[in-house]
Order: structure tokens, then C-alpha cells, then sequence
């Protein structure tokens, strides 16, 4: 696959999209591609939207921000209404579905507009922990900018401090990566 | 002797700051002077935790003023000091800058541009352009590298050093808060490794021997009684920097030779308009693209030749036309017509660029 | 006719001299107690001397050292500079009172507040001299300046600047702080060596202000300088060391 995979990921403060952004791009860049990943940062991060800003190619990669998006996840209201700008007819744009009253404000011209339960889910089958890597899951899974392999030796590169520690972290890791690959596969 | 910081060449991923944190320690520089300003931080939180391991120092100022001030001090006492700043900061390091200007003290400064005018946004911007190449009271007698990559970035910040030590002229290495803050790939490596090696560096004050018996004292001044006398230095000054212009301009162009619309643009946002001309040409519409690294002293008659082949010329940059005066001022007397597509304070992509083109044609 | 020199310090620059200052200005005066104090400590090969915009600013080749002239009020960021990377050399801070308490007071306040190791000489004669005497931090009440035509009015503008007590209050006791003057030489000599004796021994930061006379903008002749030098000054500007530090056992010189 060579063609250049745009990705923002945007939620809010200590919702860990810039930690999931980070290590999608090292994956990336330890199998050998080309990756940029810049987070926005200072006065609107402080209290604002957290939004990380991916590129993913097999060649050098042009400017660091993008008009358009491949891929968008969204994981609260705002960051809903933040990345809204970024649609047009080729993205795919998926919001947790535990947000509310959103209705009106989702995309309407994206290629595909899709909500996932990862809230949910991280809550009742795995740990809120570990919510960021059900969110990396679907980023992965609906973009293939890495594989399977790829994202647990990321993570576990990551994380392995803490993995550890408690080896349970790691299983549950792991299948919030793959819940989260689950939820978008079948679906675009 | 402390072990080298890189051995051989490296494949990383990093942010801009810490890869001028890098280039810095693998350029033997021995000192930073520096002061908090967002988005050029982490180049001192990077450079205090690597420093101490190889010896070399750090010292935090009360004020940019005082940064660049001691950083003149440092490089006067024989050793490679540098800083870094941006937006505001840079406005308050003029004034060491135009002393380093006359007294052709060596200092080297990373600015990574936010957006202006006053404190505006800590992100991005090309808006230091103007300040960086002719800011303070004086004849802008400054190399500035543009760097558009994170490999530029470490590049640019080796040779900094280099051409600031062997000209003697103060020397900028003028990114940006994307280059600052995004990560990317690039080779790190070893300056010996390429073959280059880094220039033994002089005190200008504080040498050795007893002054007025071993040697004359060094008397350093940049005030001086006269007009003519003034006159004398600031020309000779001029005459020098415009000797040395030729060796230290740098440039790139991009399918330039044959192209209708040339886009000229520099840092970051010849990124943009490389991916634009691929893009256009694919379509058929014969674009080409200009971009000069150094844009103080400017590649002005590089610039001139491939702009005098072209039907029409196209400015992009981050600011309301700041890089446009500088190329203005190298094409004057070319008839060709020049338009100017400006986002002061924001980043532009290829498909803006393309987009531009395709309205004018 | 013959004339016969005055015995000048030996780290003086003779091709220099006579010095460009104005009849009766107390910089010669703080320059050859400087100088005395270079030379009776032997310093004079290792002496870093910075000097900055103002009066100050004629001291650029006034002695047989290493010597940088800079901006108004940045001659201690420079000193600085040089000091953290030549921790070897001896680095002296050379300013007047606009320098130091006005346009320069952030990189003195903080200088001394990170207690660097270098030596600041502040001269203090209650005007800005070489711009043509207009009201400094230090100008006394009630007296004339080109900005304060009326005489400086306290309710206005404030009281003048004390210095060397704001020094000694932000600095721990490794500090050197005093104040001497002109019209006694021999004491500020000591201060002076005391002051660099305190930098040779990496103690910290030593800060010496001198009262100096300005005739020509005080617009004074030579019996009234001296008077309000000798009287009028000290009532506002106590004389004497505000902070030295403890006695240490004896170091080897090196």
C-alpha cells in the first residue's frame, strides 16, 4: 500500500489520543515507513480539544497538516464539532456512541459516518484503561496503516514497563486492540 | 575525552526540537543560553538531559535580552554557544543580534516561528521572516537557513555553526512550531562520519599572555565617534558579507526549467508546493517550484533565472507577504506577473496550492 | 614645559591615556581604584572587563585587558555569558546607574539572584551623563535634571534607587555587596579588591557601587561637586559594605 493515509484522532484531555497517535506512528516507522504525526499543542490544548494529526505513506511525506482526512475519530462532542472541518467525500468518521445529542452536528458529507461503543465496552468488558487502545484498534483496522503484529510490539514497546508489573495489563491490551479492530472490520 | 553523542548515522523519529538538541550536541557546541517560550521548549528540556552527559552546559536567563546577550558573551569567550526562541523572544534578541552583527561575534540561534504579531498563537507561522533577516537597527548582515524537514533541521543546524565560525556573520537556523512539535523520520549521525568537521572555534576576549606585554589587549567596541568613521566600518562590513554571499546561498528548485507557473516558496511550505507540483503536472498544467534555503543572503539571481522563464510567478508563504517582499526585491525589473497566496499564521497544504494554480489559469 | 605623569595603575593602557572622560568626572577616579585592585591581585592576564553604554562606555580601552564594549544595560548578560563558559577568567561588570538600575535592573536583579560569579561595578552619579544628564534611578529630591526641570519630586518619580541594599537583600552571605565612593579612593579600592577577591575564591557575586561626581551635567564647579560628593551623596547613599562574606580559611592563589 503506498498511498498516504491521513488520520486525526480528537478528544478531550486525558482521553489519550495523542498517546494512541504516538504509537501508531512509531509502528509505522519501525516497519520501515514514512510517518508524521503532529499533535496541536499550547494555549487550545489547555482545556480544549486534544486533536493528533497523522500521515502514514511508504514515501517522504508533504505538509504537516492536512485539509482533508482519511480517517477521523472522534471521542466527545466537541471534538465532534473540531473535526467536522476536516470531511469531504472520501473520510470516514467515527464517534464513540456513548456521546450525546450530537445528532446534529455529525458530518454529512462523508463517505461513511459510523458510531462505535469503545466507552461502553472498555467499561463493561475490559477496564476504562484501557479505552485508547479500542480507539487505536479501530484506527488501525479501518485505515491498515499498520498490522496486528505491528501495533502489539508498538504497544508492548510502549507499555512494557508496566506489562511487567502486571501481566494482565497486557492481555487486556491486547484484546482492546482487537475489540477495537473488531468494531469497525465489517463495517466500511 | 566524553564519548561522542551519535556514532555512525541512525535512523530516528523524533520531534524538531529534540533533533536540533541533537545536531547541537553532535555539533560540539559547548553551551546553551536560553529562556521558556512555547514551541521551542523542548530544545532546552532535551538539551539540559543530554548536555551534562557530554560535558557541555546550560545556562537559564531571566529574559531573551539576557539569552542572546549571553550567548555574544559565550561565543566571545572562544566557545560554540547558541540559543533558541521564537515570536516575541526573537523580537527581544535584535538587540544582542545587531551587536553580534557588528562585532562579528559567531552566535548561533534557532527560531521556531509562532504566530504574530505580539503573542498571537504558540503553533505556527512564517511571520519571522522580516524580523529574522533584517530585525534591529542596521544592514541585516545575517545568514538564515530555512529549513523545510526534520532532516534539514539537523543538517542546517550543524552547518550553522560552521558558517557562522568560518564568516563570522551571526547565523539562524529559522524553523517553525510544525517542524518544532511534529515527528518525523531522519538520519542522525556523526558530523566526522560525512566528512564534516567542525571548525576549531577562538576566543575574542580572555586570551592567553600577559595583554600589553605578550600581546595587545583585545579592545572590542561597536560604538564609535564619527559618521566617516561608521561609514568605513558598516562598509566594510557590507563588502565582506557581499563577498562571502555567493559561497553560502543555497537553493533548490523543482521541475523549474520549462515550467509556466513557477511557485516560489521556502521552510515548511515547500513541502506543500513540491506535492503541488507533482499534482499539477500529473495533470498536465507545467508548474515548477523555486525555493531558497538560505533566504538571507538570497539566491537572488537563481532566482531570477528560472523566474524570467516563467509566464507567471506564484509567492506562498505563512505571512501577509513578508517573503514575498524578499523576492520582490531580487526579481525587480522582471516583467513576469507575480501573484501572492498568503495564510499569515496558518499552514498550508499542496491541494490549496494546486487549487490557487488551477483558479489562475 | 614639562608635565609630569601621574602615577598610573599598571594595568592601564598609557596609549590611551589621557582618558576621554570630562574635568572633574569620577570615572578616572573608580578606574584607577579598579585598576590598583587588578593589579595588586594580580589579575591583570586574566581580567575580562565589560563595560556598557552611558559614560561607562569610554572605559573600552582603558585598561591593558581583554575588553567588550555592549548595549545600555547589557554588560552583566554579557559578563555573564563569558563567565559561564571561561568559569577561569576573572569578569568584570563595568555600568552606571541607568544601566544598572534602569534599563539593565533585570539582568542585575537576577545576576545576583542566581548569585553568578562575576563582578558588577555600578558608578553612581545621580544622572544619565552621556545623553545629556537626565533624571537616573539614582537622582536625589528636589534636584535639576534636563527631565526634571523643577527638581525631582519624590511624589512623581519616586526615591532614588538604593541599590546596593536591594542587592545585599536578594543575595545569600557567599555575596560581596558595598558601597564606596570617590571621595575616598583608598576605601573603595578595598572594597573593590574585596569584591574580586570574592570572585577569584568562586564565593558568588559581589556588586560595588561608587558615588561619582558629574559636574558637567550637575552644572557645578569643582568646590561644589566635591561637596555634594562628600556630603550630600552619603545622606541618601550610606557608605560602607552591606554584605561580605564569612572568612574563609586561606586559598591558594592560582
Amino acid at each position: 500500500m503506498s498511498k498516504l493515509t491521513k488520520l486525526a484522532l480528537a478528544g478531550e484531555g486525558g482521553q489519550g489520543v495523542q498517546s494512541v497517535a504516538a504509537i501508531i506512528v512509531e509502528a509505522a516507522n519501525d516497519a520501515g515507513r514514512e510517518a508524521l504525526y503532529i499533535p496541536n499543542f499550547g494555549v487550545e490544548q489547555r482545556g480544549g480539544v486534544s486533536v493528533a494529526y497523522c500521515q502514514i505513506s511508504d514515501e517522504k511525506i508533504g505538509s504537516p497538516k492536512f485539509k482533508y482526512a482519511d480517517l477521523i475519530i472522534a471521542l466527545s462532542d466537541r471534538a465532534v464539532r473540531r473535526t467536522r472541518q476536516y470531511v469531504n467525500k472520501d473520510t470516514v468518521f467515527i464517534y464513540d456512541a456513548s456521546i450525546e445529542n450530537i445528532e446534529n452536528d455529525l458530518p454529512t458529507n462523508a463517505k461513511k459516518v459510523l458510531a462505535i461503543p469503545a466507552l461502553d465496552i472498555a467499561k463493561k468488558e475490559l477496564t476504562p484503561r484501557v479505552f485508547n487502545v479500542i480507539i487505536m484498534g479501530a484506527a488501525i483496522a479501518a485505515t491498515g496503516v499498520i498490522d496486528m503484529e505491528g501495533a502489539k510490539k508498538a504497544l508492548e514497546k510502549r507499555l512494557g514497563y508496566k506489562f511487567e508489573k502486571d501481566p494482565k495489563l497486557k492481555e487486556l491490551n491486547f484484546q482492546a486492540l482487537e475489540r477495537g479492530a473488531e468494531l469497525v472490520k465489517g463495517s466500511l | 575525552m566524553t564519548e561522542k553523542p551519535i556514532n555512525g548515522e541512525k535512523r530516528v523519529f523524533m520531534t524538531g526540537n529534540e533533533v536540533v538538541a541533537w545536531a547541537a550536541l553532535a555539533a560540539e557546541a559547548d553551551i546553551m543560553y536560553g529562556y521558556p517560550i512555547t514551541p521551542q521548549n523542548e530544545i532546552m528540556h532535551y538539551w539540559t538531559r543530554l548536555a551534562p552527559k557530554y560535558g557541555r552546559k546550560f545556562l537559564q536567563t531571566e529574559d531573551e535580552i539576557s539569552a542572546g546577550f549571553t550567548t555574544c558573551g559565550g561565543v566571545l569567550s572562544g566557545k560554540r554557544a547558541f540559543t533558541a526562541t521564537s515570536g516575541p523572544g526573537n523580537i527581544l534578541m535584535q538587540e544582542s543580534m545587531t551587536m553580534a552583527e557588528m562585532m562579528r561575534i559567531p552566535t548561533v540561534l534557532v527560531v521556531q516561528q509562532r504566530g504574530g504579531p505580539s503573542t498571537a498563537t504558540v503553533i505556527y507561522s512564517q511571520q519571522e521572516v522580516t524580523m529574522t533577516c533584517y530585525g534591529g537597527n542596521g544592514e541585516g548582515l545575517r545568514i538564515v537557513y530555512s529549513t523545510g524537514s526534520h532532516q534539514e533541521l539537523f543538517d542546517y543546524t550543524i552547518k550553522a555553526f560552521n558558517i557562522a565560525w568560518k564568516y563570522r556573520f551571526p547565523t539562524f537556523v529559522l524553523g517553525d512550531g510544525y517542524q518544532a512539535k511534529m515527528r518525523e523520520s531522519l538520519y542522525i549521525y556523526d558530523p566526522a562520519e560525512k566528512g564534516i568537521s567542525m571548525l576549531k572555534t577562538v576566543p575574542f576576549v580572555g586570551l592567553e599572555g600577559m595583554p600589553g606585554v605578550d600581546r595587545d589587549p583585545s579592545h572590542l567596541r561597536n560604538t564609535y565617534n564619527t559618521e566617516e568613521e561608521l561609514y568605513d566600518v558598516v562598509t566594510n562590513l557590507v563588502a565582506e558579507y557581499e563577498k562571502i554571499a555567493p559561497e553560502v546561498i543555497e537553493y533548490q528548485t523543482f521541475d523549474a526549467d520549462d515550467a509556466e507557473i513557477l511557485i516560489i516558496a521556502h521552510g515548511i511550505v515547500t513541502r506543500a508546493a513540491q506535492a503541488a507540483v507533482k499534482a499539477l503536472r500529473s495533470q498536465g498544467i507545467k508548474a515548477g517550484h523555486f525555493r531558497p534555503i538560505t533566504i538571507r543572503p538570497f539566491p537572488a539571481g537563481e532566482a531570477r533565472a528560472v523566474a524570467a522563464k516563467a509566464k507567471k510567478l506564484l509567492v506562498v508563504e505563512s505571512a501577509q507577504g513578508q517573503f514575498q517582499r524578499l523576492v520582490k526585491d531580487a526579481l525587480y525589473g522582471l516583467t513576469v506577473p507575480m501573484e501572492g497566496y498568503f495564510k499569515p499564521g496558518q499552514g498550508i497544504t499542496s491541494e490549496e496550492i494546486v487549487e490557487e494554480v488551477k483558479k489562475g489559469l | 614645559m614639562t608635565t609630569i605623569a601621574p602615577k598610573m595603575p599598571k594595568s592601564w593602557r598609557t596609549e590611551t591615556k589621557p582618558h576621554k572622560f570630562c574635568p572633574g568626572c569620577g570615572h578616572g577616579l573608580v578606574l584607577k581604584a579598579l585598576g590598583e585592585a587588578i593589579d595588586e591581585l594580580g589579575i591583570q592576564d586574566r581580567v575580562v572587563f565589560g563595560c556598557d553604554i552611558g559614560c561607562s562606555l569610554l572605559s573600552w580601552d582603558f585598561f591593558n585587558v581583554d575588553s567588550v564594549q555592549t548595549h545600555h544595560g547589557r554588560t552583566t548578560p554579557v559578563v555573564t555569558g563569558v563567565k559561564r563558559a571561561r568559569p577561569d577568567r576573572i569578569c568584570i561588570a563595568y555600568m552606571g546607574d541607568g544601566g544598572g538600575y534602569a534599563i539593565g535592573a533585570q539582568h542585575l536583579v537576577n545576576a545576583a539572584s542566581r548569585n553568578e560569579k562575576i563582578t558588577a561595578i555600578l558608578v553612581n552619579n545621580c544622572n544619565y551623563g552621556m545623553t545629556g544628564g537626565q533624571m537616573a534611578p539614582t537622582t536625589l529630591p528636589q534636584m535639576k535634571t534636563e527631565t526634571t526641570p523643577y527638581g525631582r519630586d519624590p511624589e512623581e518619580t519616586g526615591y532614588p534607587t538604593q541599590g546596593p541594599e536591594m542587592v545585599a537583600a536578594i543575595t545569600r552571605e557567599n555575596a560581596y555587596v558595598a558601597r564606596g565612593t570617590i571621595a575616598n579612593v583608598r576605601q573603595l579600592k578595598g572594597y573593590l579588591k574585596k569584591a574580586l577577591q570574592n570572585q577569584i575564591d568562586g564565593n558568588g557575586f559581589s556588586f560595588v557601587e561608587a558615588l561619582s561626581s558629574c559636574p558637567t551635567n550637575w552644572s557645578m564647579n569643582a568646590k561644589e561637586t566635591w561637596a555634594f560628593v562628600e556630603k550630600t551623596m552619603p545622606e541618601y547613599f550610606k557608605i560602607g559594605e552591606l554584605k561580605a562574606p564569612a572568612k574563609k580559611e586561606e586559598k591558594i592563589d592560582v
